[in-house]
């Protein structure tokens, strides 16, 4: 029994694994642009990233996982029944929703982004006037200067913050069961409503936590890393 | 005649409704060192950032080195590049220093001639022989401020006196025709003080043009080619060191002087 309950946890926690891996490969470079949209001087931009920022970080991520997977769908069939007779508002009707793993993938990564782009916004308005100064009289470019100059800080800035937020989204892949996605702890639940059995839900606990902790193994090396100097 | 390596005509700024320069008008030599003192607010600082393009003045005129910084009455624009390069003309020496705490000692001097070779035509032929002679070029600047054996060191690691004297060493392997130095000394423990002062005059005898503004009185009175005191926005008295210190005409002049030699 054991043995089975271990494979199947293990095959979950694949998906668990993959969904963690896209969402970030994703969201850390969407959060960057998130984050330089809410720091712009461009107001109509500014306002759209603060208001998308708003509102994800305002609704709960289980919420958001079932109008991406449910959405299109819904919002077809409203525009259906207004019966227009037009091409586009007869293609507005047919859509369909996306698969479970890919609308789960678009809401972790546009959630996570958010939350990202925050923490990179804190870091980059974090350093010192003087540094752009510095480099503007050094004659190098804007571009320049953030590349070579302020990144680097930033990065030093967000490793804490962000090896949080990277941990909380591993527990948080949990939430994917709920429109169906056969990720670790629904394959653990599949043994309650089979068989009473619950040590295999706790079980799944140990896999959560032995990979937590190497990812904090690794950010705590990212960060010695980065310690070879002090601001 | 000889040729003014710097220029500033009726050059004005304003913040909100602060008028911080109401018609600043000067000229410098090649060679000359002039400091600039006055009280806090009374537009020094200002009056060097704009001459750096670190503000935008409202109105007047900045050449240097015959080259244009900022011009509000020939109405000719001047491209971006142009604007960077004309301003490496003249290079700026901070109060805070901001040196770049992720790089070490040489990193920080060669940094930005590293990023200018780049835009050499040559460069990827030459890549190897061109980042040589940028760092050595780095070295003998880094030794100019006596600093040789820090070379590897993070500025973190280092005193206040060496982190502004990398700075300097910074500024100066860009070789720009003026240097200006904002308060240099302000952030500085009186030891730590010494020297710094004693790397600008080092300067000075191998004739570096320089505008220092300062708050210490003797330096500016010992090493200045020409002086000036600013209050309020205007250049209240402008002369040699002399006149200014010894013999002031102007009543706020010798309020001041006689406030800071007290």
């Amino acid at each position: 029994m054991f043995w089975t309950v271990t494979l199947s946890l293990l095959e979950g926690f694949m998906t668990t694994l993959e969904l963690f891996a896209l969402t970030l490969l994703f969201a850390i470079p969407l959060g960057l642009i998130i984050a330089f949209g809410s720091m712009s001087k461009f107001f109509p931009l500014k306002w759209l990233s603060k208001t998308i920022v708003w509102i994800i970080r305002g609704t709960p991520l289980m919420l958001q996982l079932i109008v991406v997977f449910y959405g299109p769908e819904l919002i077809g069939s409203w525009i259906g029944e207004l019966g227009i007779d037009l091409p586009f508002f007869q293609w507005l009707a047919g859509m369909k929703g996306l698969d479970r793993f890919p609308s789960v993938l678009i809401a972790f990564v546009i959630n996570y982004a958010c939350y990202f782009s925050e923490i990179y916004r804190g870091g980059i308005e974090s350093i010192p006037k003087g540094q752009y100064e510095a480099c503007q009289v050094l004659g190098m470019t804007k571009t320049q200067t953030f590349f070579k100059v302020v990144l680097f800080q930033v990065i030093k800035r967000i490793v804490p913050p962000m090896g949080n937020e990277i941990i909380t989204l591993v527990k948080d892949t949990s939430l994917a069961r709920t429109i169906a996605v056969y990720e670790i702890i629904w394959n653990a639940q599949k043994f309650i409503k089979n068989g009473g059995l619950l040590w295999p839900l706790i079980y799944a606990g140990a896999f959560y936590l032995i990979f937590n902790g190497l990812l904090t193994i690794i950010f705590n090396k990212i960060e010695k890393k980065m310690d070879y100097y002090k601001n | 005649m000889v040729l003014a390596v710097l220029e500033v005509k009726e050059l004005k700024k304003s913040f909100g409704k602060n008028n911080v320069l109401k018609g600043i008008t000067f000229s410098l030599e090649k060679g000359e060192v002039l400091s600039v003192i006055g009280s806090s607010g009374s537009g020094k600082t200002t009056l060097l950032r704009c001459i750096n393009s670190l503000e935008i003045p409202d109105s007047g005129q900045i050449f240097a080195d015959g080259d244009t910084i900022f011009d509000s009455v020939s109405g000719k624009k001047l491209t971006k590049a142009e604007k960077r390069r004309n301003q490496l003309n003249v290079g700026l020496v901070f109060q805070q220093f901001n040196l770049f705490p992720q790089y070490n000692v040489l990193q920080n001097v060669t940094l930005a001639m590293k990023l200018q070779a780049k835009e050499r035509p040559d460069y990827r032929e030459n890549k190897k022989a061109i980042l040589t002679a940028i760092e050595e070029k780095a070295e003998d600047y880094i030794a100019k401020v006596n600093l040789t054996d820090k070379l590897l060191s993070y500025p973190c690691e280092l005193s206040g006196g060496q982190q502004q004297r990398v700075a300097i060493a910074r500024a100066l392997a860009l070789e720009p025709k003026i240097l200006f130095f904002d308060e240099p000394t302000s952030a500085l423990d009186p030891e730590l003080t010494i020297e710094v002062l004693k790397v600008i005059k080092n300067l000075k005898n191998m004739g570096r043009t320089m505008v220092v503004v300062t708050h210490e009185m003797e330096f500016a009175k010992n090493v200045s080619d020409k002086a000036i005191f600013m209050a309020d926005g205007v250049i209240e008295e402008m002369g040699t060191p002399e006149d200014v210190f010894e013999n002031p005409k102007s009543e706020k002049t010798r309020a001041f002087l006689s406030k800071s030699f007290e």
